[in-house]
């Protein structure tokens, strides 16, 4: 079959632009943080050391080489000092909400794609429409809503409901608020792409075989959309274990995330090499979900063929 | 099971979408309270708007903002749909899982992560950090974006006239722009828009790779919201939302109308 410009320079000038972009600035940053996580910090412009003289020749790459150790990574992984703790709690974190994710969004998807046809671009419409707007602000609206004098305590305290208004804010619950209300976007739009595409007349044979609708459901409606679930769950899980501006102002003091842990060591204690080796050890906790992710991905594309 | 919404489908719908817009909402309502109490209502004022045109920090942070934003994602969308034909049009090529790796992962990377990483990669290139450096490291996260948009056009799109257009001796690049693009076009400007939005939104990228000279809007709006809620960025919230809004649904109907457009010649060149 003729592609346009399969062959001739063309080709190859479509190839390499985006592909040497992404390798300088995607990759060859990683490698960059690598080499640095095996540094140590000195007071100096980098401040980190050894850095690599190539003008010295063969001698500065040995110099160099013996430069490096592994000392960061004992220090991250050390149980004294709370990283391995934000590791464990942002995987929990990010699990449960996911799976709460999952909870909210499939009975929106699933409502979505059952909607009469004409309305249904209306409804992703909406669905998306939050997400365009800025995530910083969705997060800062939930601040006024959930602190103390916050407008669901005023609400609560006039009905009735409480007598003293609730902790929410600064607490792990309005994390679990944050990003669920922020991430929803993305479970439900896999969810529904899932779902949409399902054969009704599976359930009409289902139905005429007299199946009841609740196990219906769950033999054929769910694992049909199983691949939409993967997506979603993981679109929302693997951003979510890093997340750091949701923690960061809606969490309180003991809400421990690797993302906020990341950026603290970075801005607060200032230290280059230890904020790389929490960074590359968050890369390796995520590396299967990103290649299972891709995976999924991937199958998708060659479906769409 | 029929076709048709029962009573837990359209609870699950409202009750969803409540959820979705009535945070927004309030904090659309809240900034034109009169009082600078953000949670007890005294009145309807528009002074929080006239406060901001004073406050020059903020006019400056989004005016760099916008610029980066237009500007990364014009780059963006060439080298994201440049990423779309290359994934989907030239078969296999050496390091291509490389290539499609490079363009999926940035999808769901934790930004403290690429924020770190770019940032120590323009350290160790001795690169001023500063308006430049926050432009290429937006340029790299949206790119993969587009790229994912177009290429979800690309998949579903027709191949003969493009194959045509080839057999009558068209040469390839005339080709993409007088066939490919034109039909892809939709999925290119919401590619770009896509772009748009993620710079003009990032925080932690910006944070990270950002220098002295080049605050952007969600910075300034980051270090006064670790303050508390105050009404006036309850207003600058508000025209963002309003100006999202606007152009969203501006480029949905739009698309929209170009969409039945196609279709319509399509079916004309069928039956024509």
């Amino acid at each position: 079959m003729a592609m346009a410009g399969e062959k001739g320079r063309g080709r190859w000038f479509v190839i390499a632009v985006p592909y040497l972009w992404l390798l300088a600035l995607f990759l060859a940053p990683f490698l960059i943080v690598f080499k640095i996580s095996l540094s140590q910090d000195v007071v100096a412009q980098p401040p980190y050391a050894p850095t690599l003289d190539l003008a010295q020749g063969w001698a500065g790459f040995t110099e160099f080489l013996s430069g490096l150790s592994f000392a960061n990574y004992g220090y991250v992984l050390d149980f004294s000092n709370e990283f391995l703790e934000a590791y464990g709690s942002s995987l929990i974190i990010a699990s449960i909400s996911t799976v709460l994710l999952l909870l909210v969004g499939y009975p929106i998807a699933y409502a979505m794609a059952r909607a009469p046809r004409s309305i249904q671009p209306t409804l992703l419409m909406l669905v998306i429409l939050p997400f365009w707007t800025s995530f910083l602000i969705r997060v800062y609206a939930w601040i006024g809503i959930l602190s103390q004098e916050g407008l669901l305590n005023q609400a609560l305290l006039a009905l009735g409901v409480i007598d003293t208004p609730l902790e929410i804010l600064n607490t792990n619950l309005a994390v679990y608020i944050g990003i669920v209300y922020s991430y929803l976007p993305f479970m439900v739009l896999p969810l529904y792409a899932a779902l949409e595409k399902l054969d009704l007349t599976l359930l009409e044979a289902a139905a005429d075989l007299g199946c009841p609708p609740a196990k219906a459901f769950w033999t054929i409606t769910f694992p049909l959309s199983l691949p939409g679930v993967a997506a979603g769950a993981l679109l929302c899980f693997i951003p979510a274990v890093g997340e750091f501006v949701i923690p960061d102002l809606l969490g309180g003091s003991d809400t421990l995330m690797i993302g906020k842990s990341l950026w603290t060591e970075f801005t607060v204690n200032r230290s280059w090499t230890v904020s790389s080796a929490v960074a590359v050890l968050l890369l390796l906790v995520l590396v299967i979900p990103i290649v299972v992710y891709q995976n999924i991905q991937q199958r998708e594309l060659e479906a769409g063929k | 099971m029929r076709k048709g919404l029962t009573w837990f489908n359209i609870t699950s719908i409202v009750l969803g979408f409540a959820f979705l817009y009535i945070p927004i909402l309030l904090l659309v309502i809240y900034s034109f309270n009169a009082s600078r109490l953000v949670t007890v209502w005294a009145g309807f004022s528009t002074q929080w708007y006239w406060a901001l045109l004073e406050n020059e920090q903020l006019m400056d942070a989004a005016w760099v903002t916008l610029r980066i934003a237009f500007f990364s994602s014009l780059v963006a969308t060439v080298l994201g749909t440049m990423a779309a034909l290359t994934l989907t049009r030239y078969g296999r090529f050496p390091g291509r899982t490389l290539f499609s790796g490079m363009i999926y992962a940035p999808l769901v990377m934790p930004e403290v992560i690429t924020g770190l990483s770019l940032l120590l990669l323009f350290v160790a290139v001795n690169f001023d950090r500063g308006f430049w450096t926050v432009l290429l490291a937006h340029i790299t996260f949206t790119m993969c974006f587009v790229a994912v948009v177009v290429q979800s056009r690309l998949v579903t799109f027709d191949r003969a006239l493009e194959e045509a257009a080839l057999d009558l001796g068209c040469p390839p690049f005339k080709t993409f722009f007088k066939i490919t693009l034109p039909l892809i076009l939709p999925a290119v400007v919401s590619g770009f828009m896509l772009a748009f939005t993620l710079s003009l939104d990032d925080l932690v990228i910006a944070s990270f790779t950002t220098g002295p000279g080049a605050t952007t809007l969600p910075m300034r709006i980051y270090s006064q919201v670790r303050l508390g809620v105050t009404p006036e960025i309850n207003a600058v919230c508000t025209i963002l939302i309003a100006i999202v809004t606007v152009v969203v649904i501006i480029a949905s109907v739009m698309t929209k109308r170009a969409e039945n457009q196609r279709q319509a010649e399509e079916r004309a060149a069928m039956t024509g």
